[in-house]
């Protein structure tokens, strides 16, 4: 018994467990909701937020933090639905000059020794007032293309669970799977031994920020794709739910330990979590506070089933 | 020559020379016009990013993790609260002020609880810790904007001798969080916990009572901003407290405070909060719009840290 689940797997049975638990709640207070329309409507808004966590826990497993993802987000809403739709080669240059960036920033961060923290915290005023700068007040419109991606009916399956899976499973194989994921974790594991074994930290640093980028900007166009338009204010909350959503998910701020799964995971629940509450008809007042105790009740109960598992290690 | 080389490797002492450029900038621009109004301004707005940073400098010392996220919540429930509880009566300016730290008292008690008894990271918890306390002051608030007593609005808001009376706050306090940390036994375990936890542990030193006390300490310096800031711009408002997040983080790195904790710096607080200001003005008094203001003000933050962070990289 103890052989068949490693501790990978049980950090990963956490948030599964707690996403499940809050599912069913969900469908006992409205059954309406288990239905195709019903899991679609619950689920849209978190494949944005998946693929925000899934940058953050890229910068998180070389222990940096991101701080000013949810301004990069906005600033990228804010292209997509300008640049992007009308002249969508000067749009993808934007793109890539943005991924160049993070890029720049992951380099400048490793040579300078600088505490990601404040770069990034810096980078956020800078991508706000770029996202002020292009759409002042609300509005611009999605790329056709986009908004038929994210609006589309696939058989059986509503396109936000099937775009959650794929997004978990692509990180997945990228992180854990491939050589490059390995490098990473080591880095953020003991970077002085990965650069004794032969490779370029500055290097994968850059990588990780460009990957980061990518996901960020994936989430961008995503959001975008549901709103239809966009606004330089529209996803600040992105930096701290995607925070909150690596370590839902079990991943930690240093050493390497991730899980993307469990981060796609992380962002589910936490969606789903607003969906709950406005079910359970909580005074809109305290419709924050709620989603602060969803969060200590998900990682109190990490904490009883770490304390479970350390116990059957030494019995 | 060589006191000017000592005083040149003082972490704090690039805060002072950007804030005093940015300033010189301005007042040139100006043509010497505002020197005074913009001094004062600059003092009064500084004073309240110099008392939460203090507080975040206190936790961020604690070393790596160590972070309060709980900051403005805090500053709008205990101003929300304090003016709510005084209705604008003069005699009840002190027990309001003990309200607004009994406030503080109770959330930092809060975030640690958390910490402690559930082993979530810090920046998880106060986060947590943070939507609650918004939500109690989204409750007590309900919209409402509640006027400071007379008194304590004309204090908040007036001069003697020419400076802000919330700078002279300011001054005290920095003052005791200055002789709190280099000179108290409990400022050295601060330091010892924050360079190294376990051999802060080994060496006898109550680990979790000095974390226990520091995050009380940034709750209570947060809660009386929060109770001078809500008298100062003449009510309580639910969003008062939210540039005050990344403003309190930022100042304690720009004025020089190691990120990684154990290395604290209360001088550089005051440079760094002047500089803030300052350099809004600036753009301000340039005609820079909101969105130019933004990126520079960022590409400032970035060019400072990039100037001052990477003085001596191989030390630590």
């Amino acid at each position: 018994m103890r052989k068949i689940l490693s501790s990978d797997t049980i950090r990963l049975l956490i948030p599964a467990l707690s996403l499940t638990i809050l599912l069913i709640s969900v469908f006992y207070l409205q059954p309406r909701a288990m239905s195709y329309t019903g899991l679609n409507l619950l689920f849209n808004l978190s494949v944005p937020i998946a693929l925000a966590t899934i940058a953050q826990m890229l910068i998180m497993t070389v222990n940096d933090l991101d701080l000013s993802m949810g301004t990069f987000v906005s600033f990228i809403a804010c292209v997509a639905a300008t640049f992007l739709q009308a002249t969508p080669v000067l749009g993808i240059l934007i793109l890539a000059a943005a991924v160049a960036t993070y890029a720049a920033m992951g380099v400048l961060i490793h040579v300078r020794n600088l505490p990601s923290i404040v770069v990034t915290l810096g980078m956020s005023f800078v991508w706000g007032g770029l996202a002020v700068l292009i759409l002042p007040a609300p509005g611009g419109q999605a790329p056709e293309w986009i908004r038929a991606v994210m609006i589309s009916k696939p058989p059986f399956v509503p396109m936000a669970i099937i775009a959650s899976i794929t997004i978990a499973v692509v990180s997945h194989f990228l992180i854990m799977r491939s050589s490059f994921g390995v490098i990473l974790r080591g880095v953020g594991g003991n970077a002085r031994s990965v650069e004794r074994a032969g490779w370029s930290i500055i290097r994968a640093r850059a990588a990780t920020y460009a990957l980061a980028a990518v996901f960020a900007i994936l989430a961008g166009i995503s959001l975008v794709g549901l709103t239809t338009a966009a606004d330089a204010n529209i996803a600040l909350r992105y930096t701290l739910l995607s925070i909150a959503g690596v370590i839902l998910g079990g991943g930690e701020f240093t050493g390497g330990r991730v899980s993307p799964i469990g981060a796609v995971i992380g962002a589910l629940t936490l969606t789903l979590a607003g969906s709950f509450l406005s079910f359970l008809r909580i005074s809109p007042d305290w419709q924050i506070g709620a989603q602060g105790a969803i969060l200590i009740v998900v990682l109190g109960l990490r904490l009883l089933l770490n304390r479970l598992e350390r116990r059957e290690k030494r019995a | 020559m060589t006191r000017l080389a000592a005083l040149a490797r003082r972490p704090w002492i690039w805060s002072f020379v950007a804030a005093l450029t940015v300033w010189a900038a301005t007042i040139l621009f100006t043509g010497g016009s505002s020197t005074v109004g913009l001094s004062q301004a600059a003092l009064t707005f500084a004073a309240f990013s110099i008392l939460v940073g203090i507080g975040q400098m206190f936790v961020i010392t604690l070393g790596p993790g160590n972070i309060d996220l709980c900051v403005p919540a805090t500053m709008t429930l205990a101003g929300t609260v304090a003016l709510k509880f005084m209705d604008v009566d003069n005699t009840l300016i002190l027990p309001g002020l003990i309200v607004a730290i009994a406030i503080g008292v109770a959330v930092g008690i809060g975030n640690y609880a958390l910490i402690k008894l559930l082993q979530i990271p810090p920046i998880i918890a106060t986060l947590s810790m943070s939507f609650i306390v918004q939500s109690t002051a989204i409750w007590t608030n309900r919209g409402l904007r509640i006027k400071p007593p007379e008194a304590l609005a004309k204090f908040t808001t007036e001069t003697s001798f020419g400076i802000p009376n919330v700078a002279f706050v300011a001054l005290v306090l920095s003052v005791l969080a200055y002789v709190l940390l280099q000179r108290t036994v409990y400022g050295r375990w601060i330091a010892a916990i924050g360079q190294s936890i376990r051999a802060a542990r080994m060496a006898g030193i109550p680990v979790d009572g000095t974390r226990f006390v520091t995050y009380i300490l940034c709750a209570v310096l947060a809660a009386i901003c929060g109770y001078l800031l809500a008298s100062f711009s003449g009510g309580a408002a639910l969003n008062m407290g939210s540039e005050y997040l990344l403003m309190s983080i930022a100042v304690v790195v720009i004025g020089g405070t190691a990120v990684a904790g154990g290395d604290s710096n209360v001088p550089g607080i005051w440079g760094a909060s002047l500089f803030m200001f300052l350099v809004v003005s600036m753009l301000n008094t340039y005609g820079a719009g909101a969105g130019i203001r933004l990126i520079m003000t960022g590409l400032i933050i970035i060019a400072v840290i990039v100037l001052a962070g990477g003085r001596n990289p191989n030390q630590r």
